[in-house]
């Protein structure tokens, strides 16, 4: 199971890297919302995965937040884009 | 120990469709194509990880709020990709010469040569009296 | 702000929603929390009302279970397709933005499909044309007029399972006549 744990782990910071990547590079800034879009949801991913490792639910909250907080940034990101002439 | 072997698959599940998101926003050469990969994939992944959760901890009174957890992704992104995809449209941050067809682009541009007026602000240009201001 | 007063009736499922919200988010669905919940409800739906929601006033609940079925094979086949393309087309994927006219001219109908559709991966809405009901969408990997036209199917048959579910009678009338001449 540890092994598992590590495997996972390890995929999502892949993840997480390419993402990076993509946050850095850009080239626009809708470009870095949808990259920073993914970062939350490994980080959400990982959140998740801290929950089954240690068999508890006290992170629950934290992924409903992180979630709301990624749609409420995209959406107001792409709303300013859209509006500035 | 069979919980452990579908617990396994389902978190290396979820944690691959992080990956494809990671690979699809470096590897997709315009805007929009990194959409695809960003946002959907990872409506599975939360579903995966969520599933695992369930299986792991095994109590019934949890799956409505799991249930929620993925009702709300569901609810939300579809917004946001769409929030993020149209003003990407519309300030031209795509690659034309990638697309095989593009209808809106036509309708874009009937709705400009019939109202000139509208025609200046093209890259804002509704193909019809639209939803308003969303 | 005055506002035209909204019968019990069309706020309803608003109402028992957050009251299964309450429940979930308490993980208990006993009558107490149900009770306090709905009162809960019933204020948060009077205090911060919405424009009200135009339902058809139909759910057939016996559709829904094979739609989300068709749903969720679509949801693992698409992904993993996003993933393959990734993987092996990566920059040189062809694209396009393809207009599907859908039957129904409802507002929720239209709304629905768009977001089932949005959310397999391959296809996304850019744009929606409320008074002729057409969905522009933005979809992966179209080589040729023929893929584009498999998208367009694809949508209506989602659309029709809607309809099927709660689309409103009229537009289900329509929908059992074609089909019965066919």
């Amino acid at each position: 199971m540890i092994a598992v744990v590590y495997v996972t782990g390890g995929i999502l910071s892949v993840a997480v890297l390419l993402a990076l990547y993509r946050a850095v590079r850009g080239p626009s800034i809708l470009d870095r919302v949808l990259a920073l879009d993914v970062v939350l949801a490994v980080i959400g991913a990982g959140l998740v995965l801290n929950m089954v490792l240690g068999r508890h639910l006290d992170n629950l909250v934290l992924l409903v937040a992180i979630s709301l907080i990624g749609f409420i940034g995209s959406v107001t990101v792409a709303r300013f884009v859209t509006d500035r002439k | 120990m069979i919980n452990d072997v579908i617990v396994s698959i389902l978190l290396i599940g979820g944690a691959l469709m992080s990956l494809a998101a990671g690979i699809g926003l470096v590897r997709f050469p315009d805007l929009l194509s990194r959409m695809h990969a960003a946002t959907k994939p990872q409506v599975l992944g939360l579903l995966l990880f969520l599933l695992a959760l369930a299986v792991e901890t095994g109590s019934w009174a949890l799956v409505p709020l799991l249930v929620l957890c993925w009702i709300f992704q569901l609810l939300t992104s579809p917004v946001s990709a769409h929030m993020v995809g149209r003003a990407g449209y519309r300030t031209r941050h795509l690659r034309r010469d990638l697309l095989t067809l593009d209808e809106l682009d036509d309708v874009v541009a009937r709705a400009a040569a019939t109202d000139p007026g509208r025609a200046d602000r093209a890259g804002e240009t509704r193909p019809e009296a639209g939803d308003g201001p969303t | 702000m005055s506002r035209q007063h909204i019968p019990l009736v069309t706020e309803l499922p608003l109402v028992i929603w957050l009251v299964l919200v309450w429940g979930a988010l308490w993980q208990d669905f006993s009558p107490g929390t149900l009770v306090f919940g709905a009162v809960i409800a019933y204020a948060v739906v009077n205090f911060f009302y919405l424009p009200p929601l135009e339902l058809t006033g139909r759910f057939n609940v016996l559709w829904v279970i094979p739609f989300v079925g068709r749903f969720l094979y679509q949801l693992v086949i698409a992904s993993a397709e996003v993933f393959w393309l990734a993987l092996s087309k990566g920059p040189s994927l062809r694209s396009a933005v393809v207009a599907v006219p859908l039957r129904s001219s409802s507002d929720f109908l239209v709304t629905a499909t768009g977001h089932a559709i949005s959310l397999i991966p391959g296809s996304l809405v850019l744009e929606v044309d409320r008074s002729t009901s057409t969905l522009y969408l933005h979809c992966l990997h179209i080589d040729s007029e023929e893929d584009a036209e498999a998208i367009r199917r694809d949508v209506r048959a989602t659309e029709v399972w809607l309809i099927r579910i709660m689309g409103s009678r009229a537009d289900l009338r329509t929908l059992q006549t074609r089909e019965a001449r066919r």
